[in-house]
């Protein structure tokens, strides 16, 4: 419980219509999509980054945690309030400030949505590619904090690739600026790089530069069935060996076939092991040639079936296949554990078979799916928690599945974060002086670990 | 007579309210997050609000009913929901267990929101019964009109249609027999169709007449219960239903057409929740759009002879349509009139903003979404907005007053009816 006192300066900075202490509004932000509790003490939604900037000051002060969250749909734990405090609601500072057609540039706050941007930016003929499954409600502060990928990263890359300066507000209540409006730029240290997945444990983002790109003329979507997992990674290395960079190399592995297979009416046929689901976009002349060359590409290699959608509607049935696997899962088992483990693309077969293996040794179903482009697995093991001694599976499949995906090469999480949710796998992936050097910058800049505490790096005092 | 089951208590919800996974997508889909965008007031923070009540960890103060109360039971959320979670159904639940525990009378969840009030209370109290006199002299207590408009809260500027000279049950037999060999039809009128817009019911057996349906317009039907339902009141719902029910098994027909989309949802859902008789009566109910394309009424539009002049129309999607994807058979309705040019509008699926007692309570966010839709319909560049529902005629009509606009709104069968050959009207 916070004091009345600073319940009434609060007050001051945001006015009474702008914060809630009532319980009922605290337990819904209480969650995000970890389905994890933590009450906050206060929800603010704040206007401005001078308003922030009040807010910080009083809190760093008063040694008040505070939690930024935009949707609150990720899925790391980045804006759960654990140790109660300050909801720092920025979900209502939602205006896109500017669209600057001539630079090929626009200026946010943190709080419009993702999917609302790009179409604001499409209706001028411009692009912001980065389409992380929740672009229909999660925020673009949350995607820059998060540094959120998607199946269009594989051609285009992920939201760092997008973002050329911020408004920042620090936490001891200080609004900088980094980067700018020039796509060029090395004056002093690359802030911006620094706070782009920084998971609002650095700095309260108030305003994003974002790059833009023309809009693609058309694209064309194909789906290939393949009757091996090997064969279909063959195909994306071969794909990419022949110098075409998709706009999507979707993939499904034999365990998502047979959820959709239940799920769905669009016919699988029976022999079908893994599925590519790839798009090109471009120019419309270009992209017959270049979908005729990818099926000549992945020909050798086991394909059972190919569709080429011949239009939109088309092309949606085939998306909605991989759409499908999602909803599907919950008729496996009601508990999802959902990681998204990212390899070297061409360890795609190898970290399949590690995943099957682990499946078999622990007993617990394992299904995979994502984007085979970049390597970014997502892999849920789908178990029911009511069952005795499931959690401990649970926490032996996890910690094998990192295991073996380091032992690839690869990351432990190619675009959701660390959080809460893998922040007792740090240390797996990276070793003690690199977890040190990112500690003695988070303290040098939070003093009193009123941001986030707790997220990343899991111990929540000045240790 | 069948004993009917009750409905379901908030308890018997546990398993779905566990569905929710507060991924976010409900975000996208909810008329009222799209104005306010704080979580109380989405599909994800009522199922938080639900399992706080179930597990009685939350007091059930004003903020907690009110944050209940804000919420159109339009479906949008659970019709786009990747775990199915039926937020409408649970949110109904919930406010019957406020009911239950705080004995809250007839409209009192509504009335809940406003305890904190006072000034609201006392008006309410003092002309409370002359204003509802005024209104509903001649409707019936438990029709769901006056759960609709409980008489104090209605504001001044608000459009609200007339009550009119002649019900359409008094106006018609109990059974008008059409040709042989051809389906029985019952036809379950709802309350504005009946006690306020009974054109339109006029219209639907006009369409009806014009396939050669026998129809059956039992007297003794009720409200399908979709405000009582919204107030939290379960004991009307159970009652209603209860009448439906023998109303409706006592003439055992093939179909039950409805002409109002909220009516649709309450009659089929209320009734699919009372054991199998009521499921398989339940089964019957079909929104008279489908059920017109079905029986081929487009041949019989299409051979009306041409007309010069043509109206242009557009169509909004009343959400308990939507939900169940019926959205193509009202506009290839539309499309077959020949007077009429169809253009489709922006966001012709967003919800109108009424949700039944929503908007008596929460009139002023209720007229932010109508906004919306006005500007939409300005847009289309169109004369007429038809729909399917005579709860959005109502708050279209609204909308367009406070947008200024000179639109028509009508009801699809009245465009219908007035095409028809002289001969085919009463």
């Amino acid at each position: 419980m916070l004091d009345k006192s600073i319940i009434r300066k609060l007050e001051k900075i945001v006015g009474r219509e702008n914060m809630t202490t009532e319980k009922s509004d605290l337990i819904c932000y209480a969650f995000d999509a970890t389905q994890q509790r933590f009450l906050p003490d206060v929800a603010l939604y704040p206007q401005s980054a001078a308003e922030i900037s009040d807010i910080l000051k009083l809190a760093n002060a008063e040694k008040i945690p505070v939690v930024p969250r935009g949707s609150g749909s990720g899925f790391s734990g980045g804006s759960l309030p654990t140790m109660g405090g300050i909801a720092l609601v920025l979900r209502r500072m939602d205006k896109i400030l500017e669209i600057d057609e001539e630079n090929m540039l626009a200026v946010v706050e943190p709080g419009v949505v993702t999917e609302v941007f790009q179409q604001a930016v499409e209706a001028r003929g411009l692009f912001y590619p980065p389409d992380p499954a929740s672009l229909k409600f999660s925020s673009l502060g949350g995607n820059v904090a998060e540094c959120a990928g998607g199946p269009r990263c594989v051609k285009y890359g992920v939201t760092r690739d997008y973002i050329l300066g911020l408004e920042v507000v620090t936490p001891q209540g200080d609004i900088i600026h980094t980067g700018g409006r020039t796509m060029k730029g090395v004056v002093g240290y690359d802030l911006t790089r620094l706070m782009v997945g920084s998971e609002g444990t650095l700095g309260v983002v108030t305003k994003i530069i974002i790059k833009l790109l023309p809009l693609p003329a058309a694209k064309k979507t194909m789906l290939v069935v393949f009757d091996s997992i090997r064969g279909a990674s063959q195909a994306v290395s071969d794909i990419i060996l022949g110098r075409i960079i998709p706009t999507t190399l979707e993939f499904m592995d034999s365990t998502s076939i047979d959820v959709v297979r239940n799920a769905t009416n669009l016919s699988i046929p029976e022999r079908a092991r893994a599925i590519l689901i790839i798009e090109v976009d471009g120019d419309e002349e270009l992209l017959e040639k270049q979908a005729e060359r990818i099926l000549e590409i992945v020909a050798p290699f086991g394909v059972v079936e190919t569709r080429v959608a011949k239009d939109k509607a088309e092309s949606d049935d085939i998306w909605k296949l991989r759409r499908s696997i999602s909803p599907s899962l919950r008729q496996v088992n009601p508990n999802k554990f959902n990681e998204d483990i990212c390899v070297p693309r061409s360890k795609i077969p190898d970290m399949i078979l590690e995943l099957e293996r682990i499946s078999r040794e622990v007993g617990v179903p394992i299904i995979n799916f994502g984007h085979a482009g970049d390597g970014n697995i997502h892999v849920n093991v789908m178990v029911d928690l009511a069952e005795e001694g499931m959690q401990e599976k649970v926490d032996r499949a996890l910690e094998e599945i990192f295991r073996a995906t380091l032992k690839l090469g690869g990351t432990i999480s190619g675009e959701h974060g660390i959080g809460t949710t893998k922040a007792p796998y740090l240390g797996m992936e990276l070793n003690d002086p690199t977890i040190q050097y990112m500690w003695i910058i988070k303290k040098a800049l939070d003093p009193n670990n009123i941001l986030n505490p707790g997220k990343i790096f899991g111990f929540s005092g000045n240790e | 007579m069948a004993e009917l089951k009750k409905q379901p208590e908030l308890k018997d919800y546990a398993e779905q309210i566990k569905q929710c996974v507060k991924c976010g997508t409900c975000h996208a889909y909810c008329p009222i997050f799209d104005q306010e965008r704080k979580e109380p007031l989405v599909a994800r923070g009522k199922v938080a609000l639900a399992q706080s009540l179930l597990n009685k960890e939350t007091e059930i103060d004003a903020r907690f009913m009110e944050n209940l109360s804000k919420c159109l039971l339009c479906g949008s959320c659970s019709d786009k929901c990747p775990n199915l979670v039926p937020v409408e159904e649970i949110v109904a639940a919930s406010r019957r267990e406020i009911a239950r525990r705080k004995g809250l009378s007839l409209f009192g969840f509504g009335l809940s929101t406003t305890l904190k009030h006072p000034r609201l209370m006392k008006l309410m109290a003092r002309m409370g019964n002359l204003f509802s006199w005024l209104v509903f002299r001649k409707v019936p207590e438990k029709s769901g009109l006056r759960l609709r408009f409980p008489a104090p809260y209605i504001r001044g500027d608000r459009t609200i249609p007339k009550v009119a000279p002649r019900f359409l049950r008094d106006a018609h037999p109990e059974f008008i027999p059409g040709e042989p060999g051809k389906p029985t039809v019952a036809f379950f009128t709802g309350c504005m169709a009946n006690f306020m817009y009974p054109h339109i019911g006029d219209a639907a057996i006009d369409a009806l007449k014009l396939l050669g349906m026998n129809i059956r317009i039992p007297q003794n039907q009720g409200c399908c219960g979709v405000p009582a339902l919204s107030s939290g009141d379960g004991v009307t719902v159970d009652e209603l239903t209860k009448r439906n029910f023998d109303a409706f098994a006592a003439v055992d027909a093939d179909y039950i057409v409805t002409v109002c989309a909220s009516c649709n949802f309450g009659l089929r859902t209320n009734l699919g929740k009372t054991g199998a008789e009521g499921e398989s009566l339940a089964g019957k109910v079909i929104d008279i759009h489908r059920f017109l394309n079905e029986q081929g009424i487009g041949a019989k539009l299409a051979a009306l002879p041409p007309r010069e002049k043509k109206v242009r129309v557009t169509y909004h999607d009343p959400c308990h349509l939507r939900n169940q994807g019926i959205t193509k058979e009202p506009r290839e309705i539309l499309r077959a009139l020949p007077g009429v040019d169809f253009v489709e509008m922006r966001n012709a699926d967003q919800c109108c903003g009424l949700g039944g007692t929503f908007s008596v309570y929460h009139y002023d966010m209720s007229v932010k979404i109508g906004a919306k839709k006005a500007a939409a319909i300005r847009d289309s560049g169109t004369e007429v907005v038809a729909t399917a529902c005579p709860g959005c005629m109502m708050q279209l009509l609204d909308s367009i007053n406070h947008a200024g606009l000179a639109h028509r709104v009508c009801h699809v069968l009245e465009l219908v009816a007035a095409e028809l050959p002289p001969a085919n009207q009463k």
